[in-house]
Order: structure tokens, then sequence, then C-alpha cells
């Protein structure tokens, strides 16, 4: 008895903290998503009213909500393999015996994570200009035409995934770099005497001993990819004809551009919705072929 | 994001606390005032110079100025107004003060300019003041303008056979059509598809107004707005007007100098830009010219930015001072020196500077033949909605009909609030 008291006692003050900074938050926003809450309402609160799911049914039905979502899975589904790739590729070469200056490299490849979008989105609008960019001068020097990276609706998602995905790989790579340290030396001892090729060293001991590491990190991954905003923020404004406007991108405009709080919450709960479907279901996926 | 909104409203704290510990300073030394004044984008620097002999006119009044740049600008007057942390003046994109005014967020005018000797209603372009009347009350006073018109080549129009600008949409047609020679390398004019404000002014051109029963729809099925949106798009399909963003083109200056396109339809402070970016052997070349309409001189769209005051406001006095001293026919004078933001008072424009500067004297002509967009809260989504549908139309992807539909549409779905405020007698504006 006095042991649950106790216990209680003691998760109290985290139990306050997650209440009104997480839960609290969370339910404000879920009855926002249910009134049009707007300019006139936060001009006079009589004006707000009660709507249901209009907000959910309207943005069912706008086309600009189903072209932001599949952007945004465009991004997840191009972006995150390559970037797992990418770290991967990275973590290995680091984890080589062969690699030189390591902690060098792991540095230089890490410092994307750390620096900050904004002032690295700066340089990338330089590199990829049409006109001055070192991209489209390497291009026409090597004979191939150029590009107007963040110009053309076509080239300008391609251009943010490349973006995200090196201002991002770095910090799986040390999650990998992790996963390959704890993998038993002895296992490719024992497969090299066996006579297992490299590739074959890859496939049937380095994934199969990373997969819980893979696992994680995919699902961090594909969470933090869905929630695509800084980079079209910084890079493109959403543009060129909206063509890197991500679900949270419409919802920033929603919210903070025109102050249609409600709406703006429900573009949150939606995306929410898929992005719980969608790692529920990577995680099931995960689980199968294991043994039980 | 969140990061972000967290960022402005702790800006908007310290602003808030900055102003508490003035007040606090006020009460103990009557003498000392700090008045806060937001600008947008470029104005901020060109105000600081014209400051100091306010502050000299009015000892122990200072003044503070916060720069916003214009990206920022709309959702930052909106936080602050959320946060209760809005300044004493701020300057307004004049169609922003329909919005502001739905939050009932600025002070009455009407009282203080009746009793002005400076501000003088009668001398102001008349079509410029009225955007800052509401429902018959005056929020704010115009402090400069800003319209489009026709940047163009006059050598390149006189290889063509044309010793004059162009008067009315066809003849203007008729130079686009021979100066897109070869096609797809060399274009009539440049309108950026991310800017709304070249299709707005042909739409402002015509007798159908754009919304219809007092705001409570849209109006873009109607002809006149077809009409303006069909010219607009044919110019693109038959390649007299490249399919470019402002952001493609990089370069316009240089572009316009090289002959890529011969008509550019912007605004005053490229005047300035293009003194500064041709070269000497170029600046006879180019000039200036009304926007030519349907038939005969068009008009084009009422813009520009006005000062306004909150009604938080604790130092309303101050405050018009300070507009009535930045109304004043000298200082607008220095303004428009110092940068090129043209006065909105016609005495304002009797000044040497502007009177013998043969660029400037269209827009004196134009600002006599311009239109206010609609005065609700809701214009500036409706007219970006308009653009991105017309720059899609522009595309090929929908038919004028369709993209005039689909406008419409989008625009009485932002105008469902304003609509029921306004039939179940809520006020849409105070």
């Amino acid at each position: 008895m006095t042991t649950s008291r106790a216990a209680w006692l003691f998760i109290t003050p985290a139990l306050i903290v997650l209440g009104l900074f997480f839960l609290l938050p969370v339910v404000a926003a879920l009855v926002l998503s249910v009134t049009d809450y707007d300019l006139y309402a936060l001009a006079d609160i009589r004006n707000l009213r009660f709507v249901a799911l209009q907000n959910y049914w309207a943005l069912l039905q706008r086309p600009l909500f189903w072209s932001a979502l599949g952007h945004t899975l465009y991004f997840v589904v191009v972006g995150v393999p390559l970037s797992l790739m990418a770290s991967l590729g990275a973590a290995m070469l680091l984890n080589s015996p062969l690699a030189r200056f390591k902690p060098f490299f792991r540095t230089a490849l890490f410092a994307p994570v750390v620096t900050t979008v904004v002032a690295v989105a700066v340089i990338w609008r330089y590199l990829f200009n049409t006109k001055y960019g070192l991209v489209n001068y390497v291009f026409d020097s090597v004979g191939i035409p150029t590009v107007d990276w963040l110009g053309d609706p076509h080239w300008a998602m391609p251009t943010i995934i490349l973006f995200a995905i090196w201002k991002n790989f770095g910090y799986n790579m040390i999650i990998f770099m992790a996963g390959l340290q704890a993998i038993p030396g002895d296992l490719y001892e024992a497969a090299r005497i066996d006579g297992a090729s490299a590739m074959a060293q890859f496939r049937h001991i380095t994934l199969p001993m990373l997969k819980p590491t893979m696992v994680m990190v995919s699902i961090l991954t594909v969470s933090g990819y869905f929630q695509l905003f800084a980079e079209p923020y910084v890079m493109t404004e959403g543009g060129p004809l909206q063509s890197t406007t991500s679900v949270l991108y419409l919802m920033y405009e929603e919210g903070f551009k025109w102050w249609n709080l409600g709406s703006a919450s429900a573009v949150a709960f939606i995306l929410f919705v898929i992005m719980f479907v969608v790692t529920a279901a990577m995680l099931r996926l995960s689980k199968r072929g294991e043994p039980a | 994001m969140v990061k972000r909104f967290a960022r402005t409203l702790r800006v908007g704290l310290v602003l808030a606390l900055a102003g508490a510990g003035v007040a606090g300073c006020a009460k103990h030394d009557e003498g000392s005032r700090t008045l806060q004044l937001w600008t947008i984008g470029r104005e901020g620097e060109a105000v600081a110079k014209l400051l100091p002999e306010f502050e000299r006119e009015h000892p122990g009044l200072h003044v503070e100025v916060q720069q916003l740049p214009l990206t920022a600008a709309h959702q930052k007057l909106l936080t602050a107004y959320a946060g209760d942390s809005t300044p004493d003046i701020t300057q307004l994109g004049n169609t922003w003060v329909p919005e502001m005014v739905a939050l009932d967020a600025l002070e009455l005018l009407d009282a203080r300019v009746a009793g002005s000797k400076v501000v003088d209603p009668a001398d102001y372009f008349p079509a410029i003041w009225s955007t800052n009347v509401i429902d018959g009350k005056l929020y704010g006073v115009p402090w400069y303008v800003d319209t489009r018109l026709l940047f163009y080549r006059k050598d390149l129009l006189a290889k063509i056979g044309y010793d004059h600008p162009p008067r009315d949409w066809a003849e203007w047609r008729d130079m686009m059509a021979k100066l897109s020679t070869p096609p797809g390398k060399t274009y009539g004019v440049l309108l950026p598809t991310n800017e709304f404000e070249q299709l707005l002014a042909l739409a402002l051109q015509q007798d159908d107004p754009l919304l219809r029963d007092d705001g409570r729809y849209g109006n873009f099925r109607s002809p006149g707005f077809k009409k303006a949106l069909a010219y607009y798009v044919s110019l693109f399909k038959d390649q007299q007007a490249p399919m470019m963003t402002n952001v493609g083109i990089g370069n316009p200056w240089a572009a316009f100098g090289q002959g890529f396109f011969a008509f550019y339809l912007s605004g005053p402070w490229n005047i300035g830009e293009f003194r500064k970016r041709l070269p000497p052997e170029q600046q006879g070349d180019w000039a200036t010219t009304p926007l030519p309409g349907p038939d005969g001189p068009g008009a084009s769209n009422a813009g520009g930015s006005s000062l306004v005051i909150f009604r938080r406001s604790k130092h309303k006095d101050d405050a018009w001072a300070l507009i009535e001293f930045l109304s004043r026919p000298a200082i607008q004078e220095r303004f428009y020196q110092i940068l090129g933001d043209m006065p909105p008072r016609r005495s304002s424009w009797d000044v040497p500077a502007l009177k013998n500067d043969d660029k400037a004297a269209a827009f004196r002509d134009q600002l006599e033949r311009v239109k206010p967009t609609p005065p609700v809260a809701e214009w500036e989504r409706i007219v970006t909605e308009m653009q991105l549908v017309a720059a899609q139309a522009a595309h090929g992807d929908l038919t004028i009909d369709q993209a005039a539909d689909e406008i419409d549409r989008r625009a009485n779905r932002l105008l469902e609030k304003r609509r029921w405020m306004l039939d179940h007698g809520h006020k849409a504006s105070p």
C-alpha cells in the first residue's frame, strides 16, 4: 500500500508535466479541429462555430491536400530508402578496418546534422541556382543539359530530397556504426573460412544482425520524413506550382499564414493517423518471420 | 514549426515587457516616451534617416523602428495581435487593412484627420485613399503608393515600326506578336507566373467587380474576368510571355537589357533598379507607360502601404504626430529620393524630383486611374488562389471556363464564414 503510494508520489511530477505540456495541448488541438477557429474568432470568440467533422471533410475534398499528401509520400518513399542506403554505406565504409582518419570522417559526415537548416539552405540554393550554380556549371562543362533545379516543378522535389538526405544521413550513420560494431567478429571469420564472398557476408551476416537496428532506424526516419517542413520552407516556400508543398507545410500555411487554426489542427490529426498506421504496419511487418 | 511559433511568442513577450517597462518609465518621467514603429521590407532603413528630424521636433519622444521582412510580416502582425503585443504604429500593406479591421485592431482616424492641418484627404489619390476606408470609416493614412504598369524598350518598338507605347489591348497584342520572334527565344512581355498582380491589374480594368453581393461571393465567372483571364492565358499559349516564375528568370533587369522581353509589367521600385543595373548607353532605350486597357488607357491596382495606429497603443497622440510628420510633402519628397517609394498625395508630386522625372510621369498618370481591390479580409487568400489556378490555365491544364469556375468555387469557399457573419448579424468589420 505504502509502496504504491510512494510510487505514485514519485511519478506525479512527471505526470503533471506530461499532462500539462503534452496531453492538454493535444486535447486542445482536437477540440480546435472540430471548430472553425479563424481570424474572426480571434477577434471575437462569439464568431466561433462548432463544425463537427467539416474541417476533415473539407480537407479530404481539397485537391491541394491530396497533392500535399502525394508530395509527402513521394518524399518518404524515395527519400527514406536512399537515406538509409547512404547512412549504411557511410557506416560500413567508416567501420572498415581499412579506413584511415576515422574520427575526422566521422565528424565530417556528422557535421550536416548539427548545422542549421537555414544556413546550409542558403549554400544549397546557390549550388542549385539555374544560372550561377556550381551543379549546372559542372553539367554544362560535361555537356549535360542544365536543369532549373528549384524552379522546375519536376525537379524541385528531387532537389529537396537530395538536400534532406545530405542533411540527415549522418545521424543514422552513427546508429548503424554502433550496430555494426556490435556484430561479433568471429561470425565474419567463420564465413571467410567457409569461403563466403564480401557480398555474401553482407547479405547473410551484416543485414540479419543489423535487423533490430534497421527496424528502429527506418521507423524513426519514416516518421521524421513524414514531417517534412523546414526544407521546402527555406528552399522553395512550397513552390514552384506548389510542387514541394508537404502536409506539414500546408498545415503551417493554414495555421500561421492564414490563421485557420481549426483546419490546421485537422491537418495535424490526419497526418498523425497516417503516420500511426504506417509505422504500426512497419512494426508488424518487421515482427513477421521472427520466431515467435 | 512549433519552435518558430515559440520564438514569435517569445519576441512578442519581450516586446510586451519592453512596452511595460517603457510605460513604467513614463510614470517617472513624463518627458521621455518611446514609440514602437514597425516597418515592412526596405522602408525601415529609409524611415530611420527621417526620424532624427522628427525626434528633434518632439523632444523626449523616441521612435524605435523594427523592420519586418516582407515574407514574415503578415503572420508577425497577426501573432502580435493574438499575443497582445502590437506596436503603436505600423506600416501596413493596404490590402491587409480589411483583415486588421476585421480583428478590430486599428484605431479610427476620422476625427484626427478632420482636425489635421497636414493630412488633407482631397490631396490624396482617391482610389488609394479609399483602400483605407472600410464601411465608411477611416483606419489608415496612405504612406506610399504602388501600382503596376508597363516598362518597355523604346528601341525594340521602333524596330518593328512603332513610335509610341501601346494604347489598348489590341495594339499591345500586335506589338507583342511582332516582338516574339524567334518564338521561344524572345518574348513580348514578362509576367512572372507566381505573381498575382499582373492578372489582377488586367481584371481590375473590367467593369465587372471581382466580388459580388457585398463581398459574399466571388464574381470570377463574369464575362469581364473571363476576358482578362483569356487575354492573360493567351499570352503564354502564343509564346508571347515566357512560362517563368520570378525565381526562374533570376535577373529580369539583365534579361530586359538583352531584349529577352520588351515589356515588363511591374512596379515603381524598378525605376531605380533599371537606372542602376542597365549600362549608361541603354538608359535612353527604356521608358514607362500607363497600362493599356481593353479600349484605351486602362486601370491598374491601387497598391501601396498605409500607416495605421493600433487600438492598444498607449501613445496614440504621439503616433498621430508621427503620421502627420511622414505625410508632409517635403518629407515624402525625401522619402522618394532615398528609396524611390512614390508619394500618395498630389502636392508631393509637384516637387522637382518627381515632376521632372520622365520615368515617374507614367505613374503619376496611372495613379489617377487605379482601382482598389475588394475590402474583405479574405482577399489575400482569394487572389493567391486566383493566381494558382491561372498559372495552371496558362500551363494548359485548364480551359478558361474551367479556370474561372474553379477560382469562383475557391473564392466562395473562402468567403463562407464572411457570408455567415453577415447573414447572422455578426459584424465582419467592426
